[in-house]
């Protein structure tokens, strides 16, 4: 039996509701258990299995990652400094493919097709964390308030994000056509001045596909929220009752920060999903018309799958690690770091 | 016990495989065959070729991968080959074939092809992509061509239009539609498609010498030239005509509108005849075929081929087997009637042909005699997949209008096309 994401965090939040157990446990219980075995006190089989066996368990994945995310990575890098084409070549030509792109960063008119993947990023990237954050807080706070039919609403909020990213994106894509969808019912409606075409205005096809993200992903950004909030601590909270705090001082002051935890898992979570996504731009935007809706991801494949020059492929994906772990990094440093002291 | 009888049962399985794969390495009477053709017509189409080989006694195992454009399928290809596990046949497109057959992963299947004297009967263009340094490691399976329009007989018959012989006509015809209330010209805003339709347009604006020195030699000076200008100028003038929601429509709902009368024309290649054929649609009598105006005499063309990989000697029987069974005309022409192509092969009857194809026939035969059968530079037959792209990213922009102007857009051309080289 396997229990998709979804699944797993109904009974986080279920199992939620008596504990005592801090927000954090969300993401550190995972990581922190196979570490926290004690050493063997004496020498029985039993005791060096209980001591041996979670290492040996983990041993195999362990192994998988180090070769296939960051052997591949090591990889990637060493491509990028190629002139690999169609297949991967050993000739090294130095940073002339960085030259490239660095080149292609500053073209603006006509804009080149990575400057126009770097601003996409920047706006599908910051509406879609910011809102899917905002929103997902907000009907996190609305459903914890002890509300009757939570146990139907949760999960419609939640349930988008079984739906692979070509659904979402294709059901998006009709419902948004002028031709067919939004605009045609409203203008059946009576309202027959209404307009609304950026499905098919390259211009601001990207807004679209931030739409059809955060529909997909906020229900799952709120269950995690939810799931912080069931742990707040119910003693704080009363004792902020008494001291006469009003609600919205309760949560602005005492619960969001206590949530701080729920912040990091979240927006890691949804800065690589906004990162890798690929088929969600691909369905929403049809092909990238214009060369309008490009974003780093699918630069990356089409030069290094569609256009056989998999060093310049290579490159704008190094680029892409680079640009995350600049942001991700000191902001995880800072984050653990406070939690060790 | 359990435990020991899963195990026992999995050794037997191991041992099981292990035998099966003793007994066919003495002569591998299989056909591996990547391809992507899956959707209904073709596969049907491709029935024909396993139902010859399984008369000599192949058997056929496809590596179907979904999807129109094969984009996913030349990926899952590339991966095999570079494992060393290449497929006996791969359905490939242009200069994919070439990069193949410059990295030494393509065979050798020259005897069979000097036996059946294909180099006769192939057109001399299309031969670039089937041999390498003179040997054949490619067979084609059909021909497509680019510069087609199709037009809805009921709505032209409405507007009392007639054939435009030039590019001048096609725009006063495109006019009549707009004044009666039709969507002139079903386009689907893709970049593959507007560059596409760009190809010809330039075949129209410059003529056929002009499209190979731009194209296929690359000169610098044709790809700045005034009637490259002219040609982003006139591409300029088809967008007036197009419905205000083509960005990002697929190619087969462009035909769709034609189809239902929604639209009068399309430019698409002749695969868009399959969508006719399939609405149970008739040449001439609901449908009309051209050539793109002002192309008439030229074949700007794209082909389907199947790619003969580099494989171990026992599998070499079949493949040879694949490709004489591939090359014979009763194959080319039971094919290409449904996939709405023109055989490979100049030698076969145009019998079973409706109209558009007897004329893509007789065109491709007049093209290749006169030096006026291209490839399209849209479709990766003129240029490299990377030049390719760059030829699409220009298009896209300056028909999309990120690229302002005809002026710039020759220079963008320019600059994009020496970037990829």
């Amino acid at each position: 039996m396997s229990l998709s994401p979804a699944s797993m965090l109904e009974r986080e939040i279920y199992g939620r509701r008596s504990g005592k157990r801090g927000p954090e446990g969300l993401i550190m219980t995972i990581s922190v258990a196979p570490f926290a075995v004690a050493e063997p006190r004496n020498g029985t089989i039993r005791d060096k299995l209980q001591h041996y066996l979670p290492r040996l368990v983990l041993a195999p994945s362990f192994l998988l990652v180090l070769v296939f995310v960051y052997g591949f990575n090591l990889w990637t890098l060493f491509l990028s400094f190629t002139n690999s084409k169609a297949f991967a070549s050993s000739t090294l030509v130095g940073l002339a493919n960085y030259q490239k792109l660095w080149t292609w960063t500053f073209e603006t008119d006509p804009p080149s097709s990575w400057y126009t993947a770097l601003v996409n990023m920047g706006i599908f990237g910051g509406l879609y964390v910011s809102i899917c954050l905002v929103l997902g807080l907000t009907l996190a706070i609305l459903l914890d308030q002890k509300i009757r039919g939570e146990g139907i609403l949760r999960p419609i909020y939640l349930y988008p994000l079984a739906l692979s990213f070509i659904v979402t994106g294709t059901a998006w894509k009709l419902f948004l056509d002028p031709r067919i969808g939004l605009e045609k019912a409203v203008h059946d409606w009576g309202w027959t001045s209404f307009h609304f075409d950026w499905v098919v205005n390259p211009r601001m096809m990207i807004y679209c596909v931030a739409i059809a993200a955060i529909w997909q992903t906020s229900g799952f950004v709120m269950a995690m929220f939810l799931a912080g909030l069931r742990g707040v601590d119910g003693e704080i909270l009363k004792a902020a009752q008494i001291d006469g705090a009003s609600a919205f001082a309760t949560y602005w002051r005492i619960v969001i920060p206590i949530m701080r935890p729920v912040f990091l898992s979240a927006l890691i979570i949804l800065t690589h999903m906004a990162i890798k996504s690929y088929d969600l731009v691909l369905s929403v935007t049809g092909k990238n018309p214009g060369g309008a809706a490009e974003l780093p991801s699918t630069f990356m494949y089409s030069y290094t799958f569609t256009r056989n020059q998999m060093a310049v492929g290579s490159t704008s994906a190094v680029i892409m690690l680079m640009t995350i772990a600049a942001i991700m990094v000191p902001y995880l440093y800072s984050e653990l770091r406070e939690k060790n002291r | 016990m359990k435990v020991r009888s899963i195990l026992m049962a999995s050794a037997m399985a191991v041992g099981a495989v292990g035998f099966a794969n003793g007994a066919s390495a003495a002569d591998n009477k299989e056909v591996q065959m990547l391809h992507w053709w899956t959707s209904g017509g073709e596969a049907a189409a491709l029935n024909v070729l396993k139902q010859d080989l399984a008369k000599e006694g192949y058997t056929w195992k496809d590596v179907p991968i979904a999807g129109g454009g094969g984009e996913g399928a030349m990926t899952a290809l590339k991966a095999m080959v570079a494992a060393g596990n290449p497929p006996t046949a791969s359905q490939i497109l242009g200069y994919y074939a070439v990069d193949y057959a410059e990295a030494g992963k393509l065979g050798d299947i020259t005897a069979l092809a000097t036996k059946e004297d294909w180099a006769k009967v192939v057109p001399t263009a299309l031969q670039k992509f089937t041999t390498t340094n003179g040997k054949w490691d490619a067979v084609p399976v059909n021909i497509h061509s680019v510069n087609w329009v199709w037009l809805n007989k009921s709505v032209m018959d409405k507007i009392g239009g007639t054939e435009p012989k030039t590019f001048d006509d096609f725009l006063a015809l495109l006019a009549k539609a707009k004044a009666a209330g039709v969507i002139p010209l079903a386009l689907g805003g893709q970049p593959w498609q507007e560059a596409t339709m760009f190809d010809s347009v330039v075949m129209s604006t410059g003529g056929p010498d002009f499209y190979k020195k731009a194209f296929v030699d690359l000169d610098e000076s044709a790809l700045k030239s005034d009637t490259m200008k002219k040609s982003f100028d006139n591409l300029a003038k088809l967008r007036e005509f197009v419905d205000p929601n083509y960005a990002g429509r697929d190619w087969n709902l462009a035909t769709a509108m034609v189809i239902k009368g929604d639209a009068l024309v399309q430019v698409m290649g002749d695969w868009a005849k399959g969508e006719f054929k399939a609405a149970n649609k008739e040449a001439g009598k609901d449908f009309l075929c051209y050539r793109f105006p002002g192309t008439d005499g030229s074949v700007i063309y794209n082909t389907d081929m199947f790619a003969m990989f580099d494989v171990s000697a026992d599998r070499k029987g079949a493949q040879l087997a694949l490709a004489d069974a591939t090359m014979s005309p009763s194959f080319q022409s039971a094919f290409n009637v449904v996939k709405g192509s023109v055989p490979a092969r100049m030698d076969v009857p145009d019998t079973a042909f409706d109209m558009c194809g007897k004329k893509g026939i007789a065109d491709v035969k007049a093209a290749n005699a006169d030096g006026k059968f291209v490839g399209s530079m849209a479709q990766n037959y003129a240029q490299p997949p990377a030049i390719a792209g760059a030829y699409h990213d220009v298009v896209t922009k300056f028909f999309h209008g990120e690229i302002k102007s005809s002026d710039a857009a020759v220079t963008e051309l320019d600059k994009a096309i020496n970037a990829a080289k």
